[in-house]
């Protein structure tokens, strides 16, 4: 479980993120969304240590992660797994050894081991024939699965997700989102999943937090957001002309 | 203050990249990619450009050297001088700082924007001293061989020049090559070396580790990685000289 307990963020006198409090639950899909540049992003790095806040902290199972030391912060973070927007793999590397480099940093398992679980990894994301390719190789949707095996590679206990649909067709949406679900719920894991694509929230949306203007706006369940009353999260929800429509006749 | 804070800046990165790896295999693993990367890469640039550049020296020191009162053989032992104290050490880094300074400057970049940089440090590693240290150590470590390669081949396209334009007879180069050598001359010169070696490593990847943006910043942080590198190398080489020499 991770907590948020009144996290505030300025960028030259500006709060970018103000005051957010929430708590992120092991074994559930927790989704935060918000309109671009509503401080997503921002809270994103300040919960795994890009951003330092200027107030509040952030609670990995209890541990307050904002007054650790860069030294203990390290050993949290190889307990976290995190899929970039862009899915940020290594150029130099192919999809193999992409997968396989959190496993040569961080443990002693034998090659036959670290090739085993590399496999497994690339299986469960189904890309097992792709893994002599490199990055400059594979399609959108291939880097964003490639870049789950490798978050997930050295079995983090906690995983983030930055736009993990950005960029993509509704088809392969769909099936990055429900590869992030079976993941989140096979290991019981904390999955923290950033987005502005509503088909995600009604996908997979088990706790939401919408975040407005820096600030935690609503939170809820994806059965609850359609209901919501909230005029910020309603223009949100249904910016689309044809979204409403299909759900006034549906309702 | 700006330069105050891009030194403090590059001093607290400096601290980063020398702390304890993670992993020791991991980093000597890299090491051994990057001396052939920064190496090998280099090294038929730096062949021909020696090659020329001491022909070019020997025509020019017979050219010079006109007056009956100074012996031909002169010719080689001008040459080996030149090279040997300033153009491979001191010019060859100058090539160095553009071919390899820019490319590390545009790879660390090019890594940062893409979010590889976050991706690592996500990870749990230190990644100022996964992504620096390896290169520093490798350049620091083969630059003295390309160097002393720079010098035979320079010495050699000297000779062939020397001879085949009648500049000076074979034996007349070769006594002079041979004639008065300081092997202190070499040590200074390799000494030099490997402080180019770490400016061009060291502030080529500062550049490219604090880039921020897109494309046109990563252009931006490789152009100025050259520009301070190259009046650096001048600063360092006029300081070790004076230190050394006088």
């Amino acid at each position: 479980m991770i907590e948020l307990k009144n996290l505030t963020k300025s960028f030259d006198g500006r709060n970018v993120v103000e005051n957010v409090s929430f708590s992120f639950y092991k074994g559930k899909t927790n989704l935060v969304i918000g309109e671009s540049g509503s401080g997503k992003t921002t809270l994103l790095k300040m919960m795994v240590g890009l951003y330092q806040p200027n107030n509040g902290s952030v609670l990995y199972d209890g541990r307050d992660f904002t007054a650790l030391s860069e030294h203990e912060k390290q050993g949290v973070r190889k307990e976290i797994g995190m899929l970039f927007q862009g899915g940020a793999l290594f150029d130099s590397m192919t999809l193999e050894q992409n997968v396989k480099f959190p496993l040569d940093m961080f443990t002693q398992m034998t090659e036959a081991e670290k090739v085993d679980r590399v496999n497994f990894c690339l299986e469960k994301v189904k890309l097992m024939d792709k893994n002599a390719l490199y990055p400059s190789e594979l399609s959108g949707g291939m880097k964003k699965r490639a870049a789950l095996a490798r978050a997930i590679a050295n079995s983090p206990n906690y995983l983030f997700c930055d736009e993990p649909n950005s960029g993509l067709d509704p088809k392969t949406s769909i099936v990055i989102d429900a590869l992030i679900s079976d993941i989140t719920h096979e290991f019981n894991i904390t999955t923290v999943i950033i987005t502005h694509d509503m088909n995600s929230v009604m996908e997979i949306g088990e706790n939401v937090m919408f975040i407005h203007q820096g600030q935690n706006w609503w939170t809820g369940t994806k059965d609850e957001i359609l209901k919501t009353n909230n005029k910020e999260l309603y223009d949100f929800v249904f910016a689309s002309e044809f979204i409403k429509k299909v759900y006034k006749e549906k309702v | 203050m700006k330069p105050l804070y891009h030194l403090g800046r590059y001093f607290l990165l400096m601290m980063r990249v020398f702390s304890k790896p993670e992993k020791f295999s991991i980093y000597f693993r890299q090491i051994i990619y990057e001396i052939n990367s920064l190496g090998t890469g280099s090294l038929g640039l730096i062949s021909i450009i020696s090659v020329f550049m001491g022909g070019v020296i020997t025509i020019q020191s017979a050219y010079n050297f006109t007056s009956p009162f100074i012996p031909l053989y002169a010719v080689g032992l001008g040459t080996r001088e030149s090279i040997v104290l300033e153009f491979s050490p001191t010019i060859i880094s100058l090539i160095l700082a553009g071919k390899v300074g820019s490319n590390i400057a545009s790879e660390i970049g090019t890594m940062r924007i893409s979010e590889q940089i976050d991706a690592l440090e996500i990870m749990g590693i230190n990644s100022a001293s996964y992504l620096i240290l390896p290169k520093v150590l490798a350049a620091m470590f083969i630059n003295p061989f390309l160097i002393i390669i720079s010098m035979f081949l320079g010495v050699l396209g000297g000779y062939l020049m020397g001879v085949s334009t009648g500049a000076c007879t074979s034996y007349e180069y070769i006594y002079g090559i041979q004639s008065f050598f300081i092997p202190f001359n070499v040590y200074y010169s390799l000494t030099k070396t490997v402080v180019f070696a770490f400016i061009i490593t060291s502030v080529s990847a500062y550049h490219g580790y604090y880039t921020s943006g897109g494309a046109l910043e990563v252009g931006q942080a490789s152009t100025k990685s050259v520009v301070y590198n190259s009046i650096l190398i001048l600063i360092a080489n006029l300081i070790i000289t004076q230190i050394m020499l006088v």
